[in-house]
């Protein structure tokens, strides 16, 4: 056997820089433009997404004066907004954007173990975004089915793109589970096998292992909406009752017989559930790096922040019931489900005290990533204690079915990683580009989004406990509702318009920055992790020049007495400099 | 073949800590290539993909109102004048087992870098692959033509041709994706590609993971859907 292990393959596995415009930037199979093309599709689609929920916003907030909104229209901007935050932004972002940016960059790899499978999961994840796109275009518009896309109603005469956008709906989705595991695959053998020397498991940065661990969820989450999706489209298109009930729908029996809608609940959350904490795993490892790195200090308890990743991405395919209470179980069934769910709580109590304890006593940078970490805790411990609320039974039935559950999951699945999305491409938009941005802008930014997504969602969760329904296209009268209830409703609307309005600070940031935006130095923030130590900046194809770096250090040697700097890279001898805190070198 | 490079000579503790020091040393998790540590991650989340249909299948057949067709008259076949139940099944089963054994040998013969052997082995492995799905073509030309459609059939519960149809056209699908790679990777090893790329012979094994994988996900099938 003719096998030579990845790190001491250093000159033999040269790669040949592509050379013309083609293969550089479009049908690349370099890792960071394939980052890049997968961060600015996600961000495309993102704000589309954006767009339909101000547009709901408009309608929930001045229910009579904007004609143009149908209840259809309104069904349509619900389903359209949540599929697409969920998996066509945050799972592309996280994963496909920063995955392939960060992972062979922080273990020290030239690239990706197979790029170009690497390049399809890209070119896979565009069509599927086309597909989606188009449904918006077909007759009768895209599918108005609930982002959970429940039967029978996302099948059956009445839902607004019964016809095609659900169709199209099903296709795009199978299409980017296609795309991700071609990532996937990369991104899980990359981290296992294709370490720089010295990387060693214990040793790699938060973010890494946030993203390694999301990866390893999806590739065993995504089967489960496959099979969905397919099942589904089999009761649409050649009329089979899988998870189609014998029903009049409209006063016509559409001819299903025996079907079980409840098994295409199981097999949603069974993916859904992990899903959540695909977009949040990567959230919490980026979030750890940023705060350690703006605190200057090591991450308190690295150990027990990758044992609670792990912990936390095992957890999450025990607990999917608790999003079907409200669908009735035996109640030995939903004992056990609150029992999980609530057990995820300890590991996440755990990340969250560990951050918080990093900062204690650190020398914080309020730069503009640090103040969207900290944010994110604010917003991510407020997300967290209300999923104790609704993680058991007896609180989440009369809850469930108001905007309590919509501030919640807002709070904690789409704030909070929207948050360590922007600290994260603010921390690292001087390596990706080379250019800095402007930080009074971007704390403009900051401070905008962070107290309007307060203004939007804490007022939800009082909207919810005084019982006001979600999904509901508008309230008409009610008795049981104070009319102050309404006044809310138009405050939050226009928190929600400012806070989009605020997102143009970022892009003209962004903008400015790629045009007149000053040179960054290659380490701007000072920080440890191998992606800032590369020989070119911004890294160039192939990233480490001739020889791959070796490392002798974990992560988070910051503040290292008795060294000249108050950082010490994780490529520096130990010989040249105090050991620091390092756990994982020990073999 | 992995022992050169699995460092066995480290001392590790007894039990789990023994376990993640040995994950967490300096060096690739597992101690194969790439691709075949990534044959085993992608055939770990097919494993779901099946069991996602298999679960599904057993739900809907419990929660179905309607009887459940009897398996070994459905699938029975005339041979003779005497009705033989699950006769094309067996025969199926058998060739689909028997390609797992060629593919062994191929492997086998890879390593040994017989690379005429392990071409034909190879196309054998394809050829039984091959009459497998033409067999099970067959078995869907004749259910289809007693009345069996995917939203239907004479015997029983509608279920039955959903998910029949659904699973085996899944796993056929699994089955003809084989077929062409194998092909491919058999007239690589023919015409000298492999060689030029340091005569390595992995991709055979790793081929040959998947086409057992097929195998195996199949026994489920068959104990699923023909002896339940």
């Amino acid at each position: 056997m003719s096998y030579v292990a990845f790190a001491d393959r250093d000159h033999e596995h040269e790669h040949h820089d592509p050379d013309t415009f083609i293969t550089k930037y479009i049908w690349s199979q370099d890792h960071k433009v394939i980052a890049i093309q997968y961060g600015l599709t996600a961000i495309f689609v993102g704000l589309i997404a954006l767009g339909l929920s101000a547009m709901m916003r408009l309608q929930l907030g001045f229910p009579n004066d904007f004609h143009f909104i149908n209840p259809e229209n309104y069904y349509q901007f619900i389903t359209m907004h949540g599929m697409i935050m969920v998996i066509y932004l945050l799972t592309a972002l996280f994963l496909g954007g920063f995955g392939n940016y960060l992972i062979p960059l922080m273990c020290g790899s030239r690239d990706m173990v197979f790029p170009y499978m690497n390049m399809l999961s890209y070119w896979a994840y565009l069509l599927s975004v086309i597909v989606l796109v188009i449904s918006f275009f077909v007759p009768g518009g895209s599918t108005g089915a609930g982002w959970t896309l429940y039967p029978p109603q996302a099948i059956s005469a009445g839902t607004p793109g019964v016809d095609l956008g659900i169709l199209l709906m099903l296709v795009s989705l199978a299409i980017f589970i296609v795309a991700f595991t071609m990532g996937g695959l990369n991104y899980v053998t990359t981290v296992l096998q294709a370490r720089c020397k010295g990387m060693t498991l214990m040793r790699m940065p938060l973010s890494v292992w946030g993203i390694f661990i999301a990866t390893i969820l999806g590739l065993l989450a995504f089967p489960a909406l496959l099979v969905s999706a397919i099942m589904m489209l089999f009761d649409k298109t050649l009329h089979t009752s899988f998870f189609m009930p014998a029903i009049s729908s409209m006063g016509v029996d559409p001819g299903y017989t025996g079907g079980s809608p409840i098994l295409f609940q199981h097999l949603f959350w069974f993916f859904g559930h992990p899903e959540v904490y695909i977009v949040a795993l990567p959230a919490f490892g980026l979030v750890s790096d940023l705060l350690s790195t703006h605190a200057r200090k090591n991450i308190f308890g690295y150990r027990m922040m990758v044992w609670a990743i792990i912990a936390i991405g095992g957890l999450s395919f025990i607990v999917w019931a608790h999003h079907m209470y409200v669908s009735g179980m035996n109640p030995y069934f939903g004992f056990f489900f609150a029992t999980t769910t609530l057990i995820i709580a300890v590991p996440t109590a755990i990340k969250v005290y560990n951050w918080v304890l990093t900062l204690w006593e650190g020398n914080i940078h309020l730069r503009v990533p640090m103040l969207f970490a900290i944010g994110f805790i604010f917003t991510f411990i407020h997300g967290g204690l209300t999923g104790l609320f609704l993680g058991n039974v007896t609180i989440d039935l009369p809850l469930s079915d108001t905007y309590f559950v919509v501030a919640h999951f807002h709070m904690v699945m789409g704030v909070s990683p929207v948050l360590v999305v922007f600290g994260a491409i603010y921390h690292w938009w001087p390596k990706i580009t080379g250019k800095m941005y402007n930080e009074t802008l971007g704390k403009w930014h900051f401070w905008m989004t962070f107290l309007g997504t307060y203004a939007i969602y804490l007022p939800m969760h009082y909207l919810g406990f005084a019982g006001v329904p979600r999904r509901y296209f508008a309230m008409g009268n009610t008795d049981f509702l104070p009319a102050s209830a309404q006044d809310l409703n138009a405050a939050i609307t226009i928190s929600a318009l400012f806070v989009a309005a605020a997102q143009l600070l970022f892009f003209i940031n962004m903008i400015w920055s790629l045009v007149k935006g000053p040179k960054s130095d290659p380490n701007p923030w000072h920080a440890t992790t191998l992606e800032w130590q590369t020989p070119d900046h911004p890294p160039k194809h192939g990233n480490w020049g001739h020889h791959l770096p070796e490392v002798h250090r974990w992560a988070y040697d910051y503040s290292v007495p008795g060294y000249k700097d108050d950082f010490i890279p994780q490529n520096v001898p130990a010989d040249k400099a105090p050991a620091g805190r390092d756990h994982g070198g020990a073999h | 073949m992995s022992e050169a490079i699995l460092d066995s000579g480290a001392t590790e503790a007894p039990g789990a800590k023994g376990l993640v020091d040995d994950w967490s040393r300096d060096k690739q998790v597992f101690g194969v290539p790439w691709g075949k540590a990534m044959m085993w991650i992608f055939l770990l989340s097919d494993t779901f993909i099946f069991s996602c249909f298999l679960v599904g299948y057993m739900s809907v057949r419990i929660a179905t109102t309607d009887p459940w067709p009897n398996p070994s008259e459905v699938f029975g076949l005339e041979a003779f004048g005497v009705q033989v139940p699950l006769l094309l099944i067996a025969i199926m089963t058998f060739v689909l087992i028997t390609s797992s054994g060629t593919m062994a040998l191929a492997v086998n013969m890879g390593y040994r870098k017989d690379r005429k052997k392990t071409f034909w082995l190879m196309v054998a492995t394809a050829l039984l692959g091959a009459t497998f799905v033409s067999m099970q073509a067959f078995e869907w030309s004749k259910l289809i033509s007693e009345g069996v459609r995917p939203w239907a059939n004479p015997f029983g519960a509608a279920q039955f041709g959903s998910s029949f149809f659904m699973i085996t056209g899944f796993h056929g699908m699994h089955v003809t994706a084989g077929v062409i790679y194998l092909l491919i990777v058999a007239f690589r090893v023919k015409n000298g590609y492999y060689e030029k790329r340091g005569g390595n012979y992995e991709i055979v094994e790793i081929a040959g993971l998947y086409w057992h994988f097929v195998d195996l996900v199949w026994v489920f099938i068959f104990a699923f859907f023909y002896l339940w």
